[in-house]
């Protein structure tokens, strides 16, 4: 069951993010283009996310566990830390490039072509080497 | 088009029904790069089996869906080299960051999470300083 919950969280998620057109890097080059010709599209992709996700928050928080079992996520961390701050432009640097994250970019890849391939090849690397990448930013912080 | 706005807000709809499914019964999370990130640099292996299988489902419904249609198309740009550094910093940076669009952006803006609203807010500055340096000065994308 939790496999198969997980693999229809996944497919609609996958549906999700082809209608709205995250999966179309014009798009979201096109949002982030604020100086440019302007495509307002993400906030309302965003805003039609938050909506159900905000009652999702506020009917978990009713329940003492979730529908299979287990239990629910901590609350979120209140420190900010400079490898949020670090790692969110980093993101967002490559994020602007390719017009891809990681959401799109795996739920485009049977019709992503070279590109879509290459960047999912150099993204999981990028996964692989982070967490050396974090020890020396932690390394950089207390020298 | 003039239906996109419509089209956003309905797929978003889809992505926030997909988060809260994943939150309400599984009990997780549903963020893209710590969902991928954690199999691959093999942290967090007691759930791999229920990571595998909403990748699966993440690539094979949209998959079926642009067979059928026929007309999904990423554009993504034919300058490689730009798609592996791109590639590179959206690996590292959401792994360093802890979170991308799904895990920040949907599930912790929708909790008010701070670190959720900060990570968003400086992802999408990068993004957009990015655009602006590389189509409108440079003019590589």
């Amino acid at each position: 069951m939790r496999f198969l919950a997980a693999f229809l969280s996944g497919g609609l998620f996958g549906i999700g993010l082809m209608i709205s057109g995250m999966t179309d890097t014009r798009k979201v080059i096109g949002w982030l283009d604020i100086f440019g010709d302007w495509d307002p599209t993400l906030a309302f992709v965003m805003g039609g996310a938050i909506i159900p996700m905000a009652i999702a928050w506020q009917i978990a928080a009713r329940r003492a566990t979730p529908a299979l079992g287990g239990t629910f996520p901590a609350p979120p961390e209140p420190r900010l830390g400079r490898n949020l701050v670090v790692g969110s432009v980093l993101f967002g640097a490559g994020w602007g490039l390719a017009g891809l994250c990681p959401g799109p970019a795996i739920a485009s890849i049977v019709w992503g072509g070279v590109g879509g391939a290459v960047f999912l090849v150099t993204m999981i690397l990028g996964m692989v080497a982070a967490p050396s990448i974090k020890q020396s930013l932690a390394g950089a912080q207390t020298t | 088009m003039p239906q996109d706005w419509l089209l956003g807000l309905l797929g978003g709809a889809l992505i926030g029904l997909a988060a809260a499914a994943y939150l309400l019964i599984n009990g997780r999370v549903m963020g893209a790069s710590g969902i991928i990130g954690s199999l691959v640099d093999r942290t967090a292996r007691e759930n791999a089996r229920e990571r595998i299988a909403f990748l699966a489902g993440l690539v094979l419904f949209p998959g079926v869906a642009a067979l059928v249609t026929g007309t999904a198309n990423t554009h993504v740009t034919g300058n490689l080299a730009l798609v592996a550094v791109a590639g590179l910093l959206v690996g590292v940076g959401t792994r360093v960051a802890n979170g991308c669009t799904s895990g920040h952006g949907v599930c912790g803006i929708s909790r008010l999470s701070l670190r959720g609203i900060v990570a968003t807010v400086f992802y999408i500055g990068a993004g957009g300083l990015t655009v602006v340096l590389f189509r409108h000065l440079l003019g590589w994308i």
